[in-house]
């Protein structure tokens, strides 16, 4: 469904789309007591409270006091009615703070301050320095010149650096008075939740002379909860509002997780109410008929001579109420109880407080700890979770040439250093290609050193090694750039930014050097996606050997390439592009299409190796877990090679003698199945001996295998103890989580960043390691922590604490109400 | 649970951790540290070590025999004599139909004679035992109105006595309900050589249902006025808590068959007295073929004669030995150290979990 909004007009869009009013409420005051009382009673264990407590009403056939059963019933109903009626409070407060902030919006060609919930899409809101984004706007103007703004998405993403944002090329050089009057329609889909697109379209009205479709980009947009940083104003049209916003689809409570315990004492409720029926029909046909034979003779009874009609009844409910003790009312609250208490434990431990950050462990979910004891299988994300994700370049080759080889670190390389002050033009081009291939922002700190804020930690340490290497990046304002290179000033003019995506592996940069006037394209990228586009003449075999030696490493590598475009071609590529960015339907796939037309004939000019060190412990850690019979997945983006380097450093996998490492791969669907069976038989025959057996796979392959040889794979999967699986996407992850959990294994998942999110999700146990990548993963999971390593005595020593005192006291609270009741029945 | 027998007794969780001291840090999002929060407050747990398990064994074992033996014996000085009388004083010609002639108006005197076994110190107690007889039953246990009892301003309160509530006309039962209504009324008198034996009937109720849950001004009324008599009448001069057959009748048995004090036999009895015994056969236990007897009985220090305490401890007494006697044979024969890892399941087999 297409939205059209018609911006700043006051009359047509008023009632179409919902005002910005936030509500996350669950109840109101009026049906807070008939809802939550039905949620409680949709249970079935309360039911059955309630049925007995009904019955106790019944003074014919109760032994005991009603109120000794009303009395807890209340209580229990009391306390969590209490806990979600806090719970809400607290949201409706947060909602009203929300929702009352003043903002100034255009009513009628004037700005006025109005509250934050009577935004409606259409309405141009002005924000300033370092307000919060009230909802979803397309940025039609900033205090820069070059229409560029900075906001900080932390809320949304969690990633804590500043994000740069644009106005669209229609808008761009508009006045402040002009924004005031500003008419047009912008053309964009149906609310979603996917915080990484936004498809829309610019048609601004005449008067505005500029009448063309101007595309618009989720580089257009601010987004709701976001914060402007660094630049005086900013004004947006609001395209969602309310509870359409990304940030308001995203939002949703997840399926709540239960635990093997919790199923069990659910089998076991179950079971016990059958017996307990069983019994009261056994012992209420032995009481009707006694009565009927037997208590007419015991005279001093006296019992009446007719009998109402319900008196077959009587019996048999008088045993049910004597036997309703014996399912304990007690168990859901105390267990409730002391899980929260778990949950607090796990907090409170010292010994799982990232020194660094100082940060403690956190358990957003209090109700599954005791799973943390029955993991079976334990899929982990390598970069960033066993990794330290903190990049530090190591190694480069440059034109045949290996630096940072003896030395380790090619920084100090003395080779490397030389070839710079004499100014070899391939060594200075690939640290050109460094500097400037990328989407850092420099931003000068008080003290006048430059800090670095890049999105990606690999683009960082690549700058940051240019800069130790003379060729510093300054400054980068809006498309101008500037390097300062021993001393002289180095200008370039970015005229287009081929965006990196994980699909094409690669981004590109077309730059025009100021001072000639050359344009040329700037490439860096995976092997496999930038060396297949070299040109002819050129011999990639040392490049490939390359990249071979460092993932041999355990190093990252990226490839950088070079190649200079004519006037001529650029601006005929320049239309095509600009063609593909404003199209609505499938604007990645075209965008990728048309960069591919200008990323050819590359001349490579290196290889980079960037180091990311294993964390603390990890090795040990691992060692520990597969102790006691936990099985490691390693699931992961990067490479195979270097994700086998870091597996054998971590203990992942054993060297030759003792271990064996299988590999499925192939790219068709007849080699996928022949070595995914070769592997299977290999594993079948391994299985009784003594010998660490794993597979790697890839994505490519483990996609044709899920597809295709669905069963195949399980099986391989339940028989091996390991694997490694490289190269594959968030989703992938996430089905291979399902797949184990298909085969009833209890699944962790352990992951930091965002592609592991949806993992986290799936998983029985979903663990976030609060690192550099953001707060996304912790946020989305189940158990925060701040390093690997905590995860042993996260799972040895709190699930195991959790697992043993759950067990204890569900068997002591049923085996006391079993036992009181057997003396009733008896 | 497996690896329970492995565990150490020490409180400590995973020593695995740093064992330094927490230094005070500045930061607040550290928590407060405490024994309690960092799960280290001194805890002990018991390993049940062959050693230990043997010795617990034969401790308990030491302990229980000489218990049980004393209390046996202390059981068996007790004399307990029991007559039973319902069928036997019955006339013969009645018997067909036992349940017309106790209905009937017919004398129902009938006398025994009993033989004392063995030397009986006094006090001698003289209880009557009830067979079949349901006290517990719901309609019946709760068939009466203790407001009524204590007080004489409540002497109008009836309610939950159905159906011995108040007479046809509406006039209030004292004391109502099914229980006094139905009040044993067999009576006995003893002699011995021809010689009446008093039998002493004060004190035989408990102290506290006396004095506080029957009323010293409360008097019965309207009582055993209606068509079908239950049992004994009460005499309407007398206070309810004087009238201590009631007191004891009314303390209602847990169990269908039951005794009740009757009343104190204040002399000794001498081995081979006879004793006549001259009683009313009044109460009808025919209809649900309930047995009565007789029951003359001496105390010991432990209660009455009952040699159940006794045997139960004996029989513990006797396992406990039994068992650290096995397990002690075990532990010498084959031995095992404590903690064997190799005994896990999953050890045992390996290669298949």
């Amino acid at each position: 469904m297409k939205r059209y909004i018609y911006i700043n007009d006051d009359e047509t869009s008023q009632d179409l789309y919902c005002a910005n009013r936030l509500s996350n409420r669950k109840y109101t005051l009026m049906n807070f007591l008939p809802k939550n009382l039905w949620e409680q009673f949709s249970r079935f264990m309360n039911q059955y409270f309630l049925l007995i407590a009904c019955l106790q009403l019944w003074s014919l056939i109760t032994p005991v006091n009603p109120a000794s059963t009303w009395g807890p019933l209340i209580f229990i109903f009391a306390v969590s009615a209490t806990k979600e009626a806090w719970d809400d409070y607290n949201r409706y407060l947060s909602d009203k703070k929300a929702n009352e902030k003043e903002v100034w919006v255009v009513k009628q060609g004037i700005k006025k301050l109005i509250q934050s919930q009577d935004i409606r899409v259409g309405n141009i809101v002005w924000l300033r320095e370092n307000d919060e984004v009230p909802c979803d706007l397309v940025l039609i103007g900033t205090s820069d010149p070059q229409g560029v703004c900075y906001v900080e998405t932390a809320a949304l993403d969690g990633e804590t650096d500043l994000k740069t944002r644009l106005i669209p090329a229609a808008c761009m050089g508009m006045d402040f008075e002009l924004l005031h009057k500003i008419k047009g329609v912008i053309e964009c889909p149906g609310p979603d939740k996917d915080i990484r697109r936004f498809d829309g379209n610019l048609r601004l009205l005449p008067p505005f002379i500029d009448n063309d479709v101007c595309p618009l980009t989720i580089k257009n947009t601010i987004l709701q909860s976001c914060y402007l940083r660094n630049t005086e104003w900013a004004c947006g049209v609001a395209v969602y509002t309310g509870n359409e916003t990304k940030l308001g689809m995203t939002r949703g409570i997840p399926e709540p997780k239960l635990t093997a315990v919790d199923a069990m004492i659910d089998k076991l409720t179950g079971a016990i109410f059958v017996f307990q029926i069983v019994v009261v029909i056994v012992l209420g046909t032995a009481g009707n008929v006694w009565k009927d034979t037997e208590a007419r003779k015991q005279w001093y009874v006296l019992y009446p001579q007719e009998f109402p009609w319900y008196e077959l009844l009587v019996i048999p409910l008088r045993f049910e109420l004597l036997c309703s003790i014996m399912i304990p009312i007690s168990i859901k609250v105390s267990l409730d109880l002391v899980k929260s208490l778990y949950a607090k434990f796990i907090d409170w431990d010292y010994e799982m407080i990232d020194p660094e950050t100082d940060t403690p462990s956190h358990a957003t979910n209090t109700a599954i700890s005791e799973d943390l004891a029955q993991v079976e299988y334990i899929l982990t994300d390598k970069t960033g979770t066993l990794t330290e994700n903190r990049m530090i370049f190591r190694r480069c080759c440059i034109g045949g040439i290996f630096y940072g080889n003896e030395t380790g670190d090619a920084l100090k390389d003395v080779g490397l250093l030389n070839a710079i002050t004499s100014g070899s033009p391939d060594v200075i081009r690939f640290l050109t290609v460094m500097a400037v291939c990328n989407t850092v922002i420099p931003a000068k700190s008080k003290a006048g050193a430059i800090l670095y804020k890049a999105q990606s930690q690999d683009e960082e340490a690549l700058v940051h090694a240019a800069a130790q290497l003379h060729m510093v990046l300054v400054n980068k304002n809006a498309s101008i750039l500037e390097i300062k290179f021993n001393g002289s000033v180095l200008q370039y003019e970015i005229l287009e930014t081929l965006e990196f995506t994980s699909d094409r592996k690669r981004m590109s940069v077309v730059v025009k050097d100021c001072h000639s006037g050359n344009i040329s394209l700037l490439s860096k990228g995976a092997d496999e996606a930038i060396l297949p586009y070299a040109h002819a003449g050129q011999q990639t075999r040392t490049f490939v050997e390359a990249v071979e030696q460092y993932s041999q490493l355990g190093l990252r590598t990226l490839c950088l390439a070079w190649r200079e475009v004519e006037e001529d071609e650029y601006q005929e590529w320049s239309l095509m592009f600009k063609e593909a960015s404003s199209t609505l339907i499938d604007r990645e796939w075209r965008i990728a299409e048309v960069c591919q037309r200008l990323e050819h004939d590359l001349k490579v000019l290196g290889v980079t190796a960037i180091e990311d060190r294993l964390q603390d412990g990890v090795p040990e850690t691992i060692e520990t877990l597969r102790k006691a019979g936990i099985n490691f997945w390693m699931l992961t983006g990067d490479k195979q090679n270097t994700a086998i380097q870091i597996a054998l450093s971590c203990n992942f996998i054993s060297p030759e003698p003792k271990g064996q490492l299988l590999s499925i791969d192939g790219k068709t669907e007849d080699e996928v199945c022949r070595s995914l069976e070769r592997v299977l038989l290999t594993m079948r025959i391994t299985t009784s001996e003594p010998k660490d057996v794993a597979f790697v796979v890839d994505g490519w392959a483990l996609e044709i295998a899920l597809k295709h040889y669905r069963k195949a794979f399980t099986e391989l999967a339940i028989l091996s103890r390991t694997a490694i699986c490289c190269r594959v996407t968030p989703s992938q992850k996430a089905q291979l989580v399902e797949l184990l959990k298909s085969c009833d294994y209890r699944t962790l998942a352990i992951g930091d960043g965002g592609n592991d999110v949806r993992m986290i999700q799936k998983a029985d146990i979903g663990v976030g390691i609060s690192g550099r990548e953001g707060l996304q993963a912790a946020r989305a999971a189940d158990y925060s922590i701040g390093k690997f390593r905590f995860l042993k005595r996260l799972i040895l020593v709190h699930g195991r604490y959790s697992y043993n005192r759950t067990a204890f006291l569900s068997q002591y609270s049923f085996y006391k109400s079993l036992l009181i009741c057997f003396i009733q029945i008896l | 649970m497996n690896s329970n027998a492995a565990s150490s007794s020490t409180a400590n969780p995973d020593a695995a951790g740093s064992p330094d001291p927490p230094a005070p840090r500045r930061s607040s999002k550290r928590p407060k540290y405490s024994k309690f929060t960092q799960q280290e407050l001194p805890a002990c747990k018991p390993i049940l070590t062959p050693k230990w398990v043997i010795l617990t064994f034969l401790v308990v074992g030491i302990a229980f025999v000489p218990i049980g033996i004393t209390s046996l014996l202390a059981s068996r000085d007790v004399v307990e004599i029991v007559d039973r009388y319902e069928t036997d004083c019955i006339p013969v010609a009645n018997r067909t139909d036992k349940v017309a002639f106790i209905q009937s108006n017919a004398s129902k005197t009938c006398t025994r004679q009993i033989t004392v076994t063995k030397h009986m110190k006094r006090p001698v107690y003289v209880y009557y035992q009830l067979d079949n007889f349901y006290q517990n039953h719901r309609r019946y246990v709760k068939s009466r109105n203790d407001e009524q009892l204590k007080k004489r301003s409540k002497t109008s309160e009836t309610s939950q006595c159905e159906p011995e509530d108040t007479t046809p006309d509406g006039k209030p039962i004292v004391p109502c309900g099914l229980i006094a209504w139905s009040l044993f009324n067999d009576t006995y008198t003893f002699s011995r050589n021809k010689r009446q034996l008093t039998v002493n009937k004060n004190g035989i109720a408990w102290k506290s249902d006396r004095d506080h849950k029957f009323g010293k001004e409360v008097f019965p009324s309207n009582f055993q006025n209606g068509t079908l008599i239950g049992g004994a009448h009460l005499d309407e001069s007398i206070p309810l808590s004087k009238q201590e057959d009631l007191i004891v009748w009314m303390r209602t048995a847990a169990l269908p068959t039951f005794r009740k004090l009757y009343g104190k036999i204040e002399v000794d009895l001498e081995e081979n007295d006879i004793i006549d015994v001259i009683l009313e056969n009044n109460y009808n236990t025919y209809s649900f073929s309930g047995k009565k007897k007789l029951v003359l009985s001496t105390t010991s220090w432990l209660g009455g004669k009952n040699d159940f305490l006794g045997i139960a401890y004996l029989t513990v007494g006797g396992l406990c030995f039994f068992l650290a006697l096995s397990f002690t044979i075990v532990y010498l024969v084959k031995p095992r150290r404590l903690g064997d890892p190799s005994y896990l399941s999953w050890n045992r087999n390996p290669g298949g979990h």
